[in-house]
């Protein structure tokens, strides 16, 4: 298929098409407001269906019950209105179904503002509702990176009866860029039928219960574990990264995700005109987080960089990743302001030329 | 190589729709592009801007900080702008509803009246239109037949309508051109 010129909002809904997504439901905010706009649109056209719900907390638990017809269906929202979704997320992830949930993640906490930023890192990767649970959590770095993931997610998701999220920041869900769709597209997972939906069964099979509430200690701690060994599926199968510029020597390893990690790779270009050797490494999963891939890349650098849209979320992961054996720093912009290539030029050159570690530990 | 700019003016003077046009020209020359609007808490004829990046390879950063041109269409976006473009870079300004002189003398300018233009040729929304044929005279980021085509794209079924907006890109373009030509604006290698 030919490029086409397209908002990142809109190539998530597109791409939610293409993967045969045929219900959504979800509540306005900014910066995501196109996402329901362009499902909106597009869905009836599909023989789908669009629902605005009456608050984000009822969209949750929309794709809770859609979720349990075996269709496959999301939601997006912004941080605020992810918050709202916890509690419908924890329950999903409890009943084991499968939806995706993007977040296009503004400034806070609170109301906070509508600009970008990363600051969900916490919220995405460690929780977010309560309860043994996790998310895989996907984060493209460009408009036909998020495209991709987004079909992906909904594979991810029906493999692994599993919440996915996809993460992006204002920048991803506002900017446009050219994506492309494959015509023909194979599923990223082996994808069995789905045995275990409720659509009813006039007594021909055993009931179906979609259910997160087990009475019963003994059983909801088989159930706690039968969730871990997916989570531990999970760490040893679908981790992804990238790396850019650790074909050359480098001394400092800048580690970002998302659309920052398009702003380091501009710095590192600058700076290797410059003389000055620096990589990225680029966590795609957050969860999984790439713990080993990122041990080996910072193997080659004396020091690690830290770039982020928060006050240093991600940066916790990398503190696991190495274990000490580097000195990390920490280049964050909050608020909704940006960090530019030059801000983190500046950083890499100084750190290059011998500025000390400034981040504590523990 | 590289083009970035950032196009800055009023809302409702069609700053995002030439940047989109200069995104969608540059994609139909087999280029790489990125088109990065602000979408702060604006009001209408408040200030707006998007920041275009058009490219051999893929493109790194969207955003764009010291941008190598910056079209400003009023006075607030000169204010704003004038201090950010790289030295030996190019600002294209529109004189029709700014008055006060460039002040950096690292920069080449181009100046643009752009709202007389487009009023002279009957259609005072074309400021816009003038604006990137400027651009587009001056740098070549990217080819003219391109952004025209998208002209009768975007206007189709209105023939006036593109009559107007193509006089004024083809005018814009013509005095981007002797601008450069005159070696006061610049060729499409700005800055580093």
């Amino acid at each position: 298929m030919a490029k086409k010129l397209m908002k990142g909002c809109e190539a998530i809904g597109e791409a939610a098409i293409k993967a045969g997504c045929k219900l959504f439901f979800g509540y306005p905010i900014t910066p995501q407001n196109e996402i329901p706009e362009y499902m909106a649109h597009r869905l009836p056209q599909v023989g789908g269906t669009f629902v605005q719900a009456e608050s984000e907390v009822a969209a949750s638990n929309m794709i809770y019950g859609a979720a349990g017809s075996g269709e496959r269906v999301f939601t997006s929202s912004s941080s605020p209105g992810i918050s709202l979704m916890q509690e419908g997320i924890s329950y999903i992830a409890g009943s084991e179904l499968p939806v995706v949930i993007v977040n296009i993640m503004r400034a806070g906490p609170g109301l906070g503002g509508i600009l970008p930023s990363q600051s969900d890192y916490f919220q995405a990767t460690k929780g977010g509702g309560h309860g043994d649970y996790r998310l895989l959590v996907l984060a493209p770095w460009s408009v036909q990176e998020a495209a991709d993931l987004m079909q992906d997610a909904f594979d991810l998701a029906d493999y692994y009866r599993n919440p996915v999220m996809v993460l992006g920041d204002g920048l991803i869900g506002q900017m446009m860029e050219p994506v492309e769709f494959k015509a023909e597209r194979t599923p990223c997972k082996p994808l069995p039928p789905k045995a275990w939906v409720a659509t009813g069964c006039s007594g021909d099979r055993p009931t179906n219960i979609i259910n997160s509430l087990f009475l019963d200690p003994e059983v909801l701690e088989r159930h706690n574990q039968k969730l871990k060994a997916k989570y531990d599926l999970m760490v040893r199968d679908e981790v992804r990264c990238a790396s850019y510029g650790t074909d050359r020597p480098y001394e400092v390893l800048v580690v970002a995700y998302g659309t920052v990690a398009r702003v380091c790779s501009t710095a590192l270009d600058d700076l290797r005109e410059d003389g000055v050797g620096a990589a990225l490494f680029r966590p795609i999963t957050l969860f999984p987080f790439p713990y080993a891939e990122l041990r080996a890349a910072a193997e080659n650098a004396r020091a690690v960089l830290v770039v982020e849209l928060s006050t240093g979320q991600m940066i916790e992961d990398v503190r696991l990743a190495l274990e000490g054996s580097r000195p990390i720093h920490f280049l964050g912009r909050q608020g909704g302001m940006l960090i530019s290539p030059e801000a983190v030029s500046e950083r890499v050159s100084a750190i290059s030329a011998g500025l000390p570690e400034e981040v504590r530990h523990g | 190589m590289q083009n970035d700019l950032i196009i800055a003016g009023f809302g409702g003077q069609g700053v995002l729709l030439i940047g989109k046009m200069l995104a969608y020209a540059g994609m139909a020359d087999g280029k790489e592009v990125s088109w990065l609007p602000s979408y702060g808490p604006e009001m209408r004829g408040g200030t707006c801007n998007c920041t275009v990046v058009i490219a051999d390879r893929p493109v790194g950063s969207p955003v764009v900080e010291r941008p190598r041109v910056a079209m400003v269409m009023n006075l607030p976006s000169l204010e704003k702008y004038e201090g950010m473009v790289k030295p030996g870079g190019l600002l294209l300004v529109n004189t029709s509803l700014i008055s006060r002189d460039v002040q950096r003398s690292d920069l080449r300018v181009v100046k643009v009246p752009a709202n007389e233009i487009a009023n002279r040729l009957g259609n005072p929304r074309a400021a816009n239109m003038v604006a990137l044929g400027a651009y587009l005279g001056a740098t070549r980021a990217v080819s003219l037949a391109a952004v025209e085509g998208l002209v009768r794209e975007t206007f189709a079924g209105k023939a006036k309508v593109i009559d107007s907006n193509l006089a004024a890109l083809q005018e814009g373009y013509a005095l981007g051109e002797r601008e450069a030509a005159d070696g006061k604006a610049v060729s499409q290698e700005v800055g580093a």
